[in-house]
């Protein structure tokens, strides 16, 4: 990220300000310059997606705690008091609400596209593994805000995962005590939960700012998955994936509007609209949907203990990626066997995520079985056996050649 | 082979079953459609004045509305009362207030500012008036029950909230069979209920019941509708700012969308 830059100022001032804060050398370097390759699908574009509802959350988020109370007592009573009595209340409410599922189906986009173009391979491993730290931040924070509101569902919801930790031996009640703040889930709890759901945010940021550094070391992988070769397998960010992600930006905002202004509780639970009753258990306990793959996970293990730690281990996986998947060809483009791979894998996480919420009895059970060992299967069988068995599709020779080759006709493909 | 065959049809034969059993476990709620719905859909006032009048006039007797003040009841996209009316049916309360200078409580007439004032003095009151269940706070109801499951059912009806208290209210029965044996003490069958057959609420309208000033009809199902469209609004009070907001914002975004996406064909024609 220091290199030498091109950039010289061009007044007096310019070059006053540039001895002294290098900052728009720094950005123009980093940013409007940055060589990107030219080929980078829509599939690209959920990077920007997902900093921009970084950016929503975290300032809807400020707004709502200006009127929020994290007290027992009061917080459901005063969320009914953003969405009636606050100015444009029930629409923050709601973009942050509807934001948390936005962002999830946003990196759940992102982490599959880097599954299949093989993103997180050499020399990118740190980058998928700091995404991997994100995505962890990522559900801790949205499990603690989901607690805020104090609805049924939060309370259960929060009584039932902190619970989980009881599940370790020895020591597990005493870790779920402290957890709780007392001896259940109770004020201390959503203090906490509270300064929490507010520190960690920027955390993340500060995370996501990492990820982008070790983004900028290597560059952007590309559907071919070949490497940069020279500038002309390149073009500046700016303007070229700056207006195509502020596009894609829009696109994705119009989906997220739908949800906002024409269905704002869809993706919620009904119960959660009912305060929260310490007495009163609701009929199904279930999370939000973006955690019911690892929720189905965790209760298609008949033992606590071993549910618990398949489901971390689940995403545990995830850090090792980069060394279970032995082939060396990074695009699943040029790997025709692993394609067909890739679609069961994503099929069979949809699957998980639809078990996750029906109640874990019969025929349920057996299938969330079945999906969770065919989970680890893909990462501790069929990925590593698939780079030693699989030939793989030839490779174009440059990015430059592959863009056009398929801008051309066929028989214009020039000669290698 | 045979054995994923097997399989299969093993677990078709258990998914089928368990389908009948799950659907009888409470029953739909009626599929009835109200003004509100849809993309552009509004409140009738008509309706939910009546629905407020059936509300203070029955519910109001055992369920609290913590969340409503006599004031929203003249708010924009409400039932359209006026200012002078929500004062004079609020002074129509007795509110208990306090502490004076001299600490004590005392009774004052109601203002536009107080919620709606509770029948009870506290949720055991509540219950022992009740035989022992406590009527639900209706403030948020139509939001917090479901008429209908299934994903790509509530996608295109909505939850069915509003459905679910009309069909409670309407959907009270004489229970035939074995199921009449289980009655249990002081309860009543309707099969709507969402936790279990047997509701502790006895039925609480019954046919002109509630008169209207206009004169519109009031049978069960007419109060029942009229009273469920009022708790929908109570549940979402801006339902109609949210719609219209909405409708500005996907023009503007679409209208974005088109120009960025001209400007990006052009930016990129020479890549290509």
């Amino acid at each position: 990220m220091s290199g030498h830059s091109n950039y010289q100022p061009s007044s007096a001032f310019g070059k006053w300000f540039h001895d002294r804060l290098p900052i728009y050398a720094f950005v123009k370097d980093t940013v409007l310059d940055f060589p990107t390759p030219r080929n980078l699908n829509y599939w690209w574009t959920f990077g920007g997606i997902l900093t921009v509802m970084l950016l929503v959350q975290i300032i809807s988020g400020v707004v709502l705690v200006m009127h929020y109370t994290p007290e027992v007592g009061s917080a459901f009573n005063s969320v009914e008091h953003i969405m009636r009595d606050v100015n444009y209340g029930w629409m923050f409410r709601y973009m942050h609400a509807n934001g948390a599922s936005m962002f999830f189906m946003a990196v759940y986009i992102h982490m599959f596209r880097g599954m299949f173009f093989g993103s997180y391979k050499a020399p990118r491993e740190v980058l998928w593994m700091i995404g991997v730290i994100i995505f962890l931040l990522l559900m801790a924070i949205a499990f603690m805000g989901y607690v805020l509101p104090w609805g049924q569902m939060s309370f259960w919801g929060a009584k039932v995962i902190t619970s989980l930790f009881s599940a370790i031996p020895f020591v597990g009640d005493s870790i779920t005590t402290w957890l709780w703040g007392g001896y259940s889930v109770d004020n201390p709890t959503l203090n906490r939960f509270f300064s929490l759901h507010y520190l960690l945010p920027f955390v993340l940021a500060g995370v996501v700012g990492l990820h982008i550094w070790a983004l900028h070391v290597p560059g952007n992988n590309n559907p071919t998955g070949i490497s940069v070769k020279g500038p002309q397998d390149t073009i500046p960010f700016h303007p070229y994936y700056t207006i195509k992600d502020g596009f894609a930006i829009v696109i994705f905002l119009m989906f997220y509007s739908l949800f906002i202004f024409y269905g704002p509780n869809y993706l919620g639970d009904a119960i959660n609209y009912a305060p929260a009753n310490p007495l009163s258990t609701p009929a199904h306990i279930k999370p939000e949907w973006y955690f019911l793959p690892f929720y189905a996970i965790l209760r298609a293990v008949p033992d606590k203990l071993f549910g618990v730690i398949a489901m971390f281990s689940a995403i545990l996986v995830l850090f090792a990626l980069p060394w279970l998947d032995t082939s060396k060809v990074r695009s699943g483009n040029y790997r025709p066997i692993f394609k067909g791979f890739f679609l069961i894998f994503v099929i069979v996480c949809i699957a998980l995520g639809y078990l996750g919420s029906r109640p874990p009895e019969g025929v349920y059970v057996f299938w969330s079985r079945i999906c969770s060992i065919y989970y680890f299967a893909h990462f501790l069988i069929v990925l590593p056996m698939l780079g030693l068995l699989e030939s793989p599709s030839p490779l174009p020779s440059s990015i430059a050649d592959d863009v056009l080759a398929k801008s051309m006709p066929n028989d214009m493909v020039p000669a290698e | 082979m045979f054995k994923i065959a097997a399989l299969v049809a093993t677990s078709l034969g258990l998914v089928l079953p368990l389908g009948h059993a799950v659907a009888a476990e409470g029953r739909d709620a009626a599929h009835i459609g109200y003004s509100f719905e849809g993309p552009f859909g509004k409140f009738d006032r008509a309706q939910l004045q009546r629905g407020y009048k059936v509300y203070k006039e029955v519910c109001s007797n055992c369920h609290s509305m913590r969340f409503i003040s006599f004031r929203n009841l003249a708010d924009k996209g409400g039932p359209g009362f006026t200012g002078d009316q929500v004062k004079t049916l609020a002074a129509s309360y007795k509110i208990k207030d306090g502490p004076n200078d001299a600490g004590d409580m005392f009774e004052r007439d109601g203002l536009p500012s107080d919620r709606f004032p509770w029948a009870f003095a506290n949720e055991e009151a509540a219950k022992a008036a009740n035989g022992g269940a406590l009527p639900p706070d209706l403030s948020l109801i139509t939001k917090a029950r479901e008429g209908w499951h299934g994903t790509l059912n509530q996608m295109w009806n909505g939850i069915g909230g509003p459905q679910y208290v009309y069909s409670l209210l309407t959907g009270y029965e004489e229970p035939t069979g074995e199921v009449a044996k289980e009655k249990p003490e002081g309860k009543y069958y309707n099969p709507y209920f969402t936790s279990g057959l047997w509701i502790a609420m006895p039925p609480p309208l019954s046919d002109g019941q509630v008169a209207f000033d206009d004169g519109s009809p009031n049978k069960v199902a007419d109060m029942s509708k009229d009273v469920s469209a009022f708790l929908a609004w109570t549940a979402e009070p801006k339902l109609e700012e949210r719609k219209q907001t909405g409708f500005t914002v996907m023009i503007y975004l679409a209208v974005l969308a088109a120009l960025l996406y001209l400007v990006k064909q052009r930016v990129w024609r020479d890549v290509h």
